[in-house]
């Protein structure tokens, strides 16, 4: 069992959990993420790694609560516990293969999409602590729904809010505010957004006009989380990779994101949840 | 005097009516039935169907008890050699090993092996019988990855010779394929793949899930920091192959391994189940292997109109035979000299037919095997609402690639000799996870060596 040693609620409807995991805890790397299950019966939901304390032996995740699994998520309370925590899953983020020096002499800017904020907070953390520029743009419907703005301001050297009705930050999507940024010549050397995924198709969009490196990170379907299924194919640079084992994150050039939304909503469509029904025996 | 009775056939679910649920489709034989089955047992005395068992069980040995009615002392001859005997009298290719070499078989039908060994294992189980015999604790500890067929033969061996063994399973539930795989009209889970788990722990193996060797901890980890003694590699193969053709990642298009994990881990098969799964009304099932046959006949126990698709002929379907037979009397189509080029869509990116081409069967080659070749302008549509893919695993690089010193060969398998020591020293491997993908059977023959060959490594070691 994993214990939940600490609730906070974000927003009405995000929530952030510590839950105690100790080697998943020790292993945690910027950029991977983890599964949980609820009970017995739940469904295995794929969540990115928000932060990791290796001492105590947690790990974060904040979950938004949507369909049917991540408001039983959202429902635990502290003391609680999940029946399976299984990670760290998927490469850690690319950069931190590089030195300390090399990390210093970069200059990020990260892009972050509601929900997104939260596995962007743990690498604006990593290299602003080693010393590179980190500038964040986070964008949310509105007021309410931002999230960890107190603590992602601490880990970076400029933090943007946008909102879609101008409640907080200034009015308008990420992709505005980024190209602001970049045609008053920013200068960033790497740009990183984690979000929605037809948010990170715009912000990729938008990169490419000044040819920008982007890397994004792919939140797909996944059952095993392990290469086990398949569920999370994705065409990369014209070749089927796996998300959960070669990812999740890729650069975003190189990504076929409308094939990526449509089979993220392969599941969701309405004639799946028509058909999800008990059908045993159906006409026989 | 042995008897010239026939074989006593093994009672089944009705084919109608078993298209419609996912109890199990073999009923096994009642204890009258094997009485009589194991009188056609002649006992041989250099028994051949032993030498042609992965884990060399006592055949003739534990039919003998049987004729007797003991049939506590039959089961446990059996589990010197087996921990999983309810498991492996229901999913091993009996046809081809110990009953494909019984004398009894040369000239009519061998002994149903496979339904006395399940009969016994099932009595046992049901009566509460347990062999928990184990040598005294040796002080040394082996780490055992992945708790699938190999690992659990390999760690039962291990504690019956006093090690104290813990497996690691990356699933939330131990058993590998035997629960994530192999449906549960094949293989019971609650009852068979849970009890004889269960067997094994009370040998004193612990399973420890949600455990990635190579992510949560690495080989190196387990050496140094867990203070494991040896480490076996038992991890199966997991990665699903695809096709490569175009269409392939349309809405629809799933793995078996995906299709059959949502059902038999997931139990998506079941109303009240928060994991979806989706068939619609026709499913195109790619492949002729068991794991063919098990994502073909979920699908129509979800009420799909199913065809499996195979580019050779029937003959050489790679399943066993009985499942072949099993699918079609539930009225599964094949068609067979068939092979998809293409899969097509609509355009809101949902899968509505499969493009294929017809074959032929050419010349022998190399192997001797007639490999098929495309019959020019024959390509047709079929329409079809799901693709599942079924077409072999390759293993998971993850663990010889966070190991030092592990080595992998052409097809990603770890290399690893006949005892299953691996290039890395204190490593052993095998199964499914050193040979791609095969059987049950043979993964337990694999773990069993290995055990044999730790237990050497450790005693010399000291």
């Amino acid at each position: 069992m994993y214990k939940i040693v600490r609730k906070e609620t974000l927003t009405p409807i995000i929530t952030l959990m510590e839950v105690e995991a100790g080697r998943l805890a020790c292993a945690a790397q910027p950029g991977q993420f983890l599964i949980v299950r609820v009970d017995e019966e739940g469904e295995r939901v794929p969540l990115t790694i928000c932060d990791y304390d290796r001492k105590k032996g947690t790990v974060t995740i904040v979950t938004q609560a949507v369909g049917a699994s991540s408001r039983e998520i959202c429902a635990l309370e502290e003391g609680d516990s999940f029946v399976d925590v299984v990670g760290p899953l998927g490469q850690p983020s690319e950069f931190i293969s590089l030195s300390d020096e090399q990390i210093s002499k970069m200059s990020f800017v990260f892009v972050a999409g509601g929900l997104g904020t939260a596995p962007v907070y743990p690498q604006a953390k990593y290299f602003h602590e080693r010393g590179a520029r980190v500038d964040v743009i986070i964008g949310a419907k509105n007021a309410d729904m931002l999230i960890l703005e107190e603590e992602m301001a601490k880990v970076c050297d400029n933090l943007y809010i946008c909102t879609d009705d101008g409640s907080k930050g200034t009015r308008g999507l990420v992709t505005a505010k980024l190209e602001e940024l970049l045609a008053a010549g920013a200068g960033y050397t790497q740009a990183v957004a984690i979000g929605p995924m037809v948010m990170m198709k715009f912000v990729a969009m938008s990169a490419k006009k000044y040819n920008l490196p982007l890397v994004v990170s792919l939140n797909t379907l996944m059952v095993d989380g392990t290469g086990m299924c398949g569920a999370c194919r994705v065409t990369v640079a014209g070749k089927v990779r796996f998300a959960c084992v070669e990812g999740p994150e890729f650069n975003a050039y190189d990504v076929d994101f409308d094939e990526a939304m449509r089979r993220q909503a392969m599941y969701r469509s309405k004639e799946v949840e028509a058909d999800h029904k008990c059908r045993i025996g159906r006409g026989r | 005097m042995t008897s010239r009775i026939p074989r006593v056939p093994v009672r089944e679910q009705d084919p109608k009516v078993r298209a419609t649920n996912f109890k199990e489709v073999c009923l096994g034989y009642n204890e009258e039935e094997a009485l009589l089955e194991s009188t056609r047992c002649l006992g041989c005395r250099k028994p051949a169907c032993m030498a042609a068992c992965p884990v060399s069980v006592k055949i003739p040995f534990f039919i003998e008890q049987v004729k007797k009615g003991n049939f506590a002392e039959a089961a446990r001859i059996i589990s010197i050699d087996s921990s999983l005997p309810a498991i492996c009298g229901r999913v091993c290719p009996q046809e081809s090993q110990c009953e494909g070499s019984c004398v009894m078989g040369v000239k009519g039908e061998p002994v149903a092996i496979g339904k006395l060994e399940r009969f016994v294992a099932d009595w046992c189980r049901e009566n509460n019988v347990k062999f928990t015999e184990k040598k005294q604790l040796n002080g040394k500890k082996v780490a055992v990855i992945g708790s699938g067929p190999g690992g659990l033969a390999c760690a039962s061996d291990l504690a019956k010779l006093g090690y104290e063994v813990t497996i690691f399973e990356v699933l939330h539930k131990p058993g590998g394929v035997l629960t994530y795989g192999i449906p549960e009209f094949r293989l019971p889970k609650d009852t068979v793949v849970a009890a004889e788990i269960g067997n094994v722990k009370t040998l004193g193996v612990k399973i420890e899930t949600n455990v990635v060797v190579g992510r949560t901890i690495t080989i190196d980890d387990m050496f140094d920091k867990e203070g494991f003694d040896a480490v076996f590699i038992g991890s199966g193969a997991g990665l699903p192959k695809f096709m490569d053709i175009p269409g392939e990642n349309l809405n629809g298009v799933v793995s078996a391994n995906e299709f059959l994990t949502r059902s038999n881990l997931m139990k998506a098969y079941k109303e009240d189940s928060r994991t979806p799964i989706y068939v619609g009304n026709k499913v195109c099932v790619v492949g002729g292997g068991n794991v063919a046959m098990d994502a073909a006949r979920t699908a129509l126990r979800l009420g799909a109109e199913v065809t499996v698709v195979y580019r050779r002929t029937e003959k050489e379907l790679p399943a066993r035979a009985e499942e072949v037979y099993h699918a079609k009397e539930e009225g599964i189509k094949f068609r067979m000299l068939t092979n998809p080029v293409e899969i097509v869509g609509d355009e809101k990116g949902w899968v509505t037919g499969i493009k294929c081409e017809q074959m032929e069967l050419g010349e022998p080659d190399a192997s001797g095997r007639r490999s098929p070749v495309a019959v020019p302008d024959s390509h047709f549509v079929m329409d079809t609402d799901v693709v599942i893919m079924a077409l072999g695993t390759s293993p998971n690089p993850l663990i010889v690639q966070t190991t030092p010193g592990l080595e992998r060969n052409r097809r990603g398998g770890i290399v690893a000799d006949e005892s299953g020591a691996t290039t890395r020293e204190g490593v052993f491997a095998g199964g499914d996870a050193v040979t791609g993908a095969a059987t049950v059977i043979m993964a337990m023959g694999a773990g069993r060596k290995a055990a044999a060959a730790i237990d050497e490594y450790l005693k010399k070691k000291k």
